[in-house]
Formats: C-alpha cells, structure tokens, sequence
C-alpha cells in the first residue's frame, strides 16, 4: 500500500514539473485529493489567497475590500481569506507575521512598508521570492518612477509591489486662522519659525501642534529637517551610512526642531497625531507636521481643502517628496502560489490601484492612474509626484531597518527633553553604527 | 497564605509499608498523580525558560532563529544602553512605591473594616471591586484621568486648587508616579482582603488578654496585632512585588514608557526589542535579568517558609 501510494506521489511530482496546463493542473488536484493529500498546487482561479495585513482602521479597510472586490472579479472561484492583525503601523501584526514566518506556514501575499523593513529582514532571510519577472511581464518600469524601484529591489532583485504612496513630508495649516492673522504659509525652516512666533505674538500660545507618544512623529520632523537641511543626496547618504549623523545637516535639522519646540504643546507625549489635528481644528493651533493621512481627521470634521485648511511640503522640502509606501510581496513556500501571484499583479494594476487609493487617502504608485475620483489635496499630490525627487521615509521602514528606526525614537524622546542637539547626534550616530552599517 | 502551605507538613507521616514489588500501586498511584503536572510544568516552565537563556546566548538578532553562541555579548550590550540602565532605576523606583501605597492602603483599610461597623461588607466590596480589573481598562480609564485638558486637572482648577495641579503623565519627574497611582488604586483593594483575613484570623482572646494588661489601644496594634500580621505581610509583599516586576499592559495603555524613558520598564523593553526590533537575542536577556530579579525577591521567601514548615 505505502510503495503504491509512494508511486503516485512520485508520479504525480514528475506530471507536475512538465505539465503546464490548466486541465493537468484540475488532474493532479483530483488525484491528489484521491490520495488524501492536501498540498494541492492549485491552478489560477480556484483554492484559497491569504492576505495578511493591518489594514483595519477606518478607510483603510474599505480600500482593501475594493481590492478584494476587483480581486474577484478578475478570479471569481478563489477564496479570499482576510488575516488582518489591528494595531497601528502593524505594531502587532509583525510579530505575528513573524511567528508564522518562522513556523513555515506564510501568508500567501502580506503587506509591508517598502524597502528596508522586507529588504533587511524577510530578504536578508532569504525568505522572499523576488518578483521581478511579474514586474517585467507587466511593465511596471513604464509606469512607477525609477526612485520608487530602487526603494524595492535590492541585489538587482524587485521584492514587493508597491500598492500605494503616502506623503510624509506635509506641513498642514489652519487657513482661516493663518489667514486672519495675515500670516502666509511657510515655505522655508526659517520663514516657518517667524510664522510661529508671530503667530504666538498675535496671540496664539502653542502654534505648533505635537503629538509625540512613541516618538514616531518627532523622527518624521526630524527627516523631513535632514532632506531640507542636507538635500536629497545627502538625505540618502546618511540612511545608509555613507554619511555621519553628527554632521553639520542633522544638527541644523536638531537645531530648528529645538526652535519650534518653544512653540508646541507641552503636553505632546501624551497625544498623538490625529488628538493634534483636533488642536488645529479647535483653532488652539495652527500648523502640525504629519503625513498625508492627517487629511482623514479633516474630512471626517467636514473641513474642505483650501477653505478651512491648506497643505504645503514641510519647511524647506518643496520639490521633494517622502515616500511612506505600502506593497505587497511574496513568501517563498506559499500554499496558492498562482493566486499569490494574480494578486501582486492586481496590486500592481492600474484598476487596482484606482480602486484602493480614494478611498486608502493616499495616491497611486503608478504615474497613469486618473485624477478623477481623488479629492483635491491627493491630486496636487499626484502631481507633485510626478516630478519630485522620491526619498524613502525612515520613520516609515522605507529608507532604514525598524530596529535604527525604533532608536531613533527612543533617542527622540529624550532629546525632547534633554533639548541637548550635540548629544543627540552622537547617540544617532551610534545606532547608525549599529544597525545601519551592518545590513 | 503561609498557614495553607504549612498544612501538608502537618498531616502525620503513615508508617511506609514494606512491599516486595518497588513499584507496587501505592508507590505507583502518587508518581502517576504528579507525573502530567510535572512534565507539563518542566516542558512548559523550565523548558522555555532554558530556551529563553539560551537565546539571550546566542547571536539571534534578526528575524531567523541563529543559535550561534556567543556568551554574555547581549547582556554587556544590554548595560551599556541608556534606556535599560534607566529601566532598572525606574523598576526600584516602580516596586519601592508601589509596595508602600499598597502596603498602607490596605491595612489602613483593613483596620477600618475590622471595626464591625455598619455598612463595612459594602465598603469590603467597594474597596476590592477594581481587582476585578484588566490592567489595560485600569489603565485606560486613569489615562482619561489625567488627561491635561480633561481630567483631573479640569477638577482642580474648578475647586480653586490649581497649585495641586500636575502633568500626571507629561512631565518627566511625574509621570511614573502617575503610573504608581493607577496601580496602587487597583492593588491596595487585594492587600486590604489579604489583612483582613489576618485580622479576622486573630483570636480575640489575645486582644482580651492584653487589654487586661492594661495595653492601650495604640499599644495593642503594634505590640499584639501587627507582629501577628508579619507572614500576611510578607505574602502581600511577595505577591506584589512580582506583580511590579513583570508589569506591562498598565504602563503600556497609560504612557507607553513616556515621555523620553522616563516612565518606561524592562518587561516594555522586552515587548519592543523581541517583537519590534527582531533583536530576539537582546530580548531573551531582558527576560532573563527580569527572571533574575523576581528570582531574587521569591527565593529567599520560599527558603523561609521551607525552614518554617521544616521546624514545625
């Protein structure tokens, strides 16, 4: 009985590395199922996709449901099967990803920031299949900017499917208070820093809203100062340790966020971003640094774009854009493989695309998505996309591993406090010295 | 809690029958009782334990195991970072607090409620009701508390008390005592249960026998009735202080370690370099030295009371 079943299972191994069709492929289904297996490779169109992610929040989850929907159309038998994980950033979902990557049973598809947060991790691990052929047969070089590529590949290999794009270098504002104190938008560190301190002078006490608990916030500052202080090549240099943290562009980047600081809440480590929206909104301030999902508190409060408040890049940034990107990538070892792959294809399509962003509150990764059905904000965005120079985020997973990233927090937190800008730098160079130098 | 334990000790030992076979039912039956316990406890408890150590040992840190060994390379780094030498500060300052406000609660509260007064079974209750709470909705509810522009603050200023006024979790000298705050409201309720037991287990008769002596009431609680209540004492100590060390989900719903370390604890470390950072090795010391530290305060208690039972 075991040499007969041992004859089928060896049978069924060779059909399957030279059968291509669908019809062998339903065959081996079939036989397989005969022998009680259930490692059944299934064919396009029929099993199950996992998908895991964090996607959960308000928004969010709806975008993933369109993508779902336009999923199964395309491939109306497949089973989609929703693992998201709630918390914020994926603060829990990676280390249950992780628990299951560890295990051998990966989700067939799961989401990740772009870059290094795959890149130095599941990558390193050599635990990813590059999909750099799917990225070729489709055609994507034509239609997502050169910049953001190099954000996902590594070795000469593309990793993920970038699905969507975040600006993390936004600098919002109350209009009609900015407005009626005769105050116009900063477009440099030092234009902004007047502004603030007129603004106190004409009566507004914390100009600036901050909301730094867990510090994530404050090392969006702090890139968006580094990429105005140092320019973009310097800003790429230094995340991957070509560049010295103690050098004169990050203490100037330290420097203007110890100025602005006498103009925040000082109760910022107590809130967090979308609790300083509620003080722009309530008029208690006026500006917050934060990236382009600070747009979903506006919306909710019926404020419209350019009436009640108005966007401009992060002091000293313009013509440059902070990439904060989600994609998608593919496990090695999963179990539907070929729906794995139909589905980092729809992530990638230009349908896909237009049917997730409106509703995510980001803009499309590809340059050929229509502007139409986006709000106002998301197409100057899209805009801007187009000719700016792209910089991964650090803050974000993008440009550096998490654990640099999570220092830089920690770091942060006290240089909130200590306000010592020469301590600060060494210490940042010293967690690139750790975790940067290595990967 | 001691008097429980000390009871098996106390049952006369049977003569031990003398049977031919070694493994005769009698001998068997006990082996057999213990044996799922125990082996679940050994793979479960030690087992993982000694995993634990080994990873803090090894070159882990990344996101695929690496059992490279590498001696005590992880916890030499671990020393030398700013954040876990604050950590331990924070953890004496945590336990030395906590224990005290806990500690005075309850057996103020205990002595209170052993008056026999009308409505103490209501107040019994009203006192261990937040027990009955997660740490995580203790602490989201404390949160609110002390939330600047909401909280008690708000209170204070209407009452013309604004010099009481504090950044219960945004100042960086206040911010763990907020945190000690919270806890102790929910704990001090446990402690008082623990001393009201002891004081209900003093026989009045002692009580009697020193008031003959002409003890005053004064007289009569320290002399008599507190050093009655040392092993009750001990316990609580025992039972909280482990609760301190391990904290977690309090201090991560109410502050999540901030602002700057300020209000941060190794198990919050812990959390972050395992699961967030994928520093597996750098984690697994943490847990160790946290292993260490409550190891320091339960052994001592579990040689007393093996000595206490021993001498009975």
């Amino acid at each position: 009985m075991s040499n007969n079943l041992w004859s089928r299972r060896e049978f069924v191994k060779r059909a399957g590395t030279t059968a291509g069709t669908v019809a062998v492929g339903f065959g081996l289904a079939d036989l397989l199922a005969a022998c009680g297996s259930t490692s059944a490779p299934a064919a396009t169109g029929t099993g199950n996709l996992e998908i895991f992610s964090w996607w959960t929040g308000p928004g969010e989850k709806e975008g993933l449901a369109q993508l779902f929907n336009f999923y199964k159309q395309k491939y109306p038998n497949v089973t989609i099967v929703n693992q998201a994980v709630a918390g914020g950033a994926g603060s829990n979902a990676k280390a249950v990803l992780a628990t299951r990557m560890q295990g051998g049973q990966p989700p067939d598809s799961f989401q990740v920031h772009a870059g290094q947060e795959l890149i130095s991790t599941w990558v390193k691990a050599s635990k990813m299949e590059p999909i750099t052929s799917i990225w070729n047969a489709a055609g994507w070089d034509s239609v997502v900017p050169k910049d953001l590529k190099d954000i996902v590949s590594s070795n000469g290999d593309i990793w993920s499917v970038p699905v969507n794009v975040h600006r993390g270098n936004a600098l919002w504002y109350n209009k009609k208070l900015l407005d009626s104190k005769s105050v116009n938008p900063p477009t440099t560190p030092d234009e902004f820093t007047s502004a603030l301190s007129t603004l106190k002078s004409k009566g507004i006490a914390t100009p600036l809203a901050l909301g730094s608990k867990g510090n994530w916030q404050v090392q969006m500052l702090l890139e968006n100062n580094i990429l105005a202080a140092g320019g973009a090549d310097f800003y790429k240099k230094i995340m991957s340790a070509q560049a010295s943290f103690t050098d004169p562009p990050v203490k100037q980047a330290l420097t203007w966020i110890k100025t602005w600081l006498k103009y925040a809440n000082t109760d910022n480590s107590a809130i967090d971003w979308d609790e300083a929206d509620n003080r722009i909104i309530s008029g208690k301030a006026v500006f917050q640094v934060m990236g382009d999902w600070a747009k979903g508190d506006f919306t909710t409060k019926k404020w419209v774009p350019n009436v009640d408040y108005g966007v401009v890049p992060s002091p000293g940034t313009t013509g440059k854009y902070m990439i904060v990107c989600d994609t998608f990538g593919i496990p090695k070892g999963v179990k539907d493989h070929s729906n794995a792959v139909a589905w980092v294809q729809v992530c990638g399509s230009q349908e896909g695309q237009a049917a997730f962003n409106p509703l995510k509150g980001s803009i499309p990764a590809r340059t050929d998505v229509s502007p139409s059905g986006f709000d106002v904000i998301s197409q100057q965005f899209m805009a801007e996309f187009k000719t700016d120079t792209l910089v991964p985020s650090s803050a974000h997973g993008s440009a550096t591993p998490q654990n640099f990233a999570n220092g830089v927090n920690d770091e942060l937190g006290q240089f909130l406090i200590k306000l010592d800008v020469n301590a600060t730098a060494s210490k940042l160079q010293s967690l690139s010295d750790e975790f940067l130098k290595t990967s | 809690m001691a008097t429980a334990t000390a009871q098996p000790a106390m049952v006369e030992r049977l003569p031990r029958s003398r049977s031919i076979f070694p493994w005769s039912s009698e001998r068997l039956t006990p082996i057999l009782l213990v044996a799922p316990s125990v082996i679940l406890i050994g793979i479960f408890v030690y087992g993982f334990i000694g995993q634990t150590i080994r990873v803090s040992l090894s070159r882990w840190n990344n996101v695929l195991p690496d059992y490279t060994f590498v001696g005590l390379r992880n916890y030499i780094r671990l020393f030398g970072i700013e954040r876990f030498q604050n950590d331990l500060i924070n953890t004496v300052h945590f336990t030395a607090f906590f224990l005290a406000g806990c500690l005075v609660i309850g057996l103020g509260a205990a002595v209170l409620l052993d008056q026999r007064l009308r409505g103490t079974l209501f107040f019994q209750n009203v006192f261990m009701y937040p027990l009955a709470l997660a740490f995580v909705v203790t602490g989201t509810v404390w949160r609110w508390i002390f939330n600047p522009y909401t909280g008690i603050n708000v209170i204070l200023d209407n009452l013309h008390l604004g010099f009481l006024k504090s950044g219960w979790l945004t100042d960086t000298n206040v911010a763990l005592n907020g945190v000690v705050i919270a806890a102790v409201w929910q704990m001090s309720g446990f402690c008082m249960a623990m001393f009201l037991a002891g004081l209900r287990g003093i026989p009045e008769e002692l009580r009697e026998a020193a008031r003959v002596d002409g003890a005053t009431e004064w007289q009569l609680f320290w002399r008599v009735v507190f050093p009655l209540l040392r092993p009750i004492t001990l316990s609580a100590v025992i039972i909280l202080g482990h609760i301190s060390l391990k904290i977690f989900d309090l201090i991560y719903v109410m502050t999540s370690g901030g602002p700057g370390y300020s209000s941060d604890l190794p198990s919050l470390y812990m959390f972050r370099a395992t699961f967030q950072e994928n520093l597996y090795g750098r984690g697994a010391a943490i847990a160790t030295m946290l292993l260490l530290l409550v190891a320091i305060l339960i052994v001592p208690y579990l040689i007393w009371n093996i000595r206490g039972e021993t001498e009975r």
